[in-house]
């Protein structure tokens, strides 16, 4: 009896959540006059995902978010790997202290200081560059602790075991602490795709044309045009936008829910 | 390898990491502090210094005190919802029930989707008129109501859309940590005869502080840090109903182009977070004693 009460409830919170881009859904392959009448013979149709495609720029905007989330991740990954490996395995003068101020990120995010990102940008030149957007989030500081957790669980012997054979500094990193970490490093590049696929706020601040405009922007520009852009439309649009990772991870579904189990705090 | 090339190394392995770190965060913290006391520059004039003129006019500002009321009332509709439901979704999705797979993918899906590009979606939900709630509550008789229109409904209306959005995220944390419960105490229980509820109570729920606090404290500074539904929703209104503080600190900084009082804005917002960050590591030294 209780069971089937919680089998209930369960399922109604789901129907509920997922109800929303259920809608999305149908109101994106119908025609606009059936976006709110939910008939099962309505005809189906690609004609919103055309309309919304030749509106915008979009193949555009996809281009400059995959080139910013590409240039993120890749920078993260190299800036973050070096400097764990110095905090997990490195004995130098000022490291905790060190430590200490590179966690200050997790509190103080890029997100919070837009104001004085935005007059450094300025300084340096490169306003409205998908370098602009990504240069605050490239030393990370959760990057940099995750990496830091797993390269100290690496067994000590297995360092001084290439070491003893010649290797350097950056060829034990890379032959014996990189290939540990993959698992980890899989889980962090999923959890910051994800984030900077969906980044919103700094780049609308930092961009202001076609050419550096994420994903996220261009679809707030599209749909705030106030000009009778119709519901179907924008529905086609938002989920032309999520789709990638949507795709991904319908198909990646345990990847996902284990990555950001490991990675979740970004 | 002797000692001083080592610590070399070390320093050279973390210098690019500390460089943009130094930059992007530690100056700019120090910065916001330090332009907060000078006056916004202008073209013909830079910026003189002013003392606390800017932060008495946040004082004066009715638009400030809105912002940050709006952002509690925010905090404490979001927070507590949140949480309970993804305790509850993380009980469920780690039961027995049927089609656990759906449930999981329908509670996480949120997580994954852009924020700007889910506002959209709801938008229409909360439409006058032809949205789909006032068709909803038209089939019951009920009269109009311009949901994000009006000062009384409109914060509630983002509240629900960032509870929907969060919730599932959560839920990750509160099922690693149920899976983590060794069986053997919850074997031990029903020996002891200890009922659904009971074995919640006194078994699940104190094994899961630890995440709830982490989970809490992470819910607190997304409350402060979610912005992108204001934006595409109710840009703040209706007469700054919806006005939170980033997004007052947005309007002021990138639309009224007033820097300096946005600094000193952005000063209010960093004293909140380190609040949290205190509560954190007194909290994760807690944390240690629990393993």
């Amino acid at each position: 009896m209780t069971r089937s009460l919680e089998t209930f409830g369960a399922w109604l919170l789901a129907v509920l959540w997922i109800l929303p881009l259920a809608y999305a859904v149908w109101a994106a392959v119908h025609p606009t006059e059936f976006s709110t009448r939910f008939v099962l013979s309505a005809p189906l149709t690609l004609a919103n995902f055309e309309a919304a495609w030749d509106a915008a720029p979009f193949a555009r905007y996809f281009v400059n978010t995959i080139m910013l989330v590409t240039l993120i991740l890749a920078a993260q990954l190299v800036l973050c790997t070096l400097a764990a490996y110095a905090f997990a395995r490195y004995e130098f003068p000022g490291r905790d202290l060190a430590f200490a101020l590179v966690l200050v990120q997790l509190m103080v995010m890029p997100d919070v200081l837009i104001v004085e990102n935005y007059r450094t940008m300025s300084k340096l030149g490169i306003l409205d560059s998908t370098l602009a957007i990504g240069l605050p989030y490239m030393a990370s500081a959760f990057g940099v602790f995750l990496m830091r957790q797993t390269f100290k669980q690496v067994p000590k012997e297995l360092d001084e075991a290439a070491r003893v054979e010649g290797a350097s500094a950056l060829q034990v990193l890379w032959k014996v602490y990189v290939p540990l970490g993959i698992p980890v490093y899989v889980a962090y590049g999923l959890v910051s795709v994800s984030y900077h696929w969906n980044n919103f706020l700094w780049p609308i601040i930092v961009t202001n044309t076609v050419n550096s405009r994420p994903l996220t922007v261009g679809l707030q520009v599209f749909s705030a045009t106030d000009q009778g852009i119709d519901w179907s439309i924008i529905c086609a649009a938002t989920l032309m936008t999520s789709a990638p990772l949507l795709i991904a991870f319908l198909l990646f579904q345990r990847q996902f829910v284990q990555s950001f189990m490991r990675a979740g705090i970004r | 390898m002797n000692r001083i090339t080592a610590q070399v190394h070390g320093w050279l392995l973390l210098l690019p990491a500390a460089v943009l770190l130094a930059v992007f965060t530690h100056y700019p913290a120090g910065a916001t502090l330090w332009h907060s006391f000078f006056s916004t520059p202008k073209p013909s004039r830079p910026g003189v210094f002013v003392g606390l003129d800017n932060y008495r006019g946040m004082v004066e500002d009715p638009v400030f005190w809105q912002s940050l009321a709006n952002n509690l009332w925010f905090a404490l509709g979001t927070i507590p919802v949140s949480i309970a439901l993804a305790l509850l979704m993380a009980v469920w999705v780690n039961g027995k029930l049927a089609g656990r797979a759906f449930l999981r993918l329908a509670y996480f899906t949120p997580t994954v989707l852009p924020m700007i590009a889910v506002a959209n979606i709801w938008l229409f939900f909360f439409t006058p008129q032809y949205g789909l709630l006032e068709q909803f509550t038209g089939l019951f008789g009920l009269p109009n109501h311009n949901w994000l229109g009006s000062r009384e409904s409109a914060l509630g209306c983002l509240i629900v859309v960032t509870v929907w959005k969060e919730a599932g995220f959560f839920m990750i944390f509160y099922l690693a940590a149920l899976q983590a419960i060794p069986p053997s105490l919850y074997e031990a229980a029903r020996i002891e005869g200890a009922g659904g509820w009971t074995v919640f109570r006194r078994i699940t729920f104190p094994l899961l502080m630890p995440t709830t606090l982490f989970v809490l404290v992470n819910a607190v500074i997304n409350s402060f840090r979610l912005v992108d539904h204001i934006v595409v929703m109710t840009r703040g209104g209706p007469d700054n109903a919806t006005s939170l503080l980033l997004y007052y600190i947005y309007e002021v900084g990138f639309k009224f182009w007033d820097v300096a009082y946005a600094s000193a804005l952005t000063m209010v917002l960093l004293v909140i977070l380190a609040a949290a960050a205190v509560v954190q590591f007194g909290f994760l030294e807690r944390r240690i004693h629990y393993r």
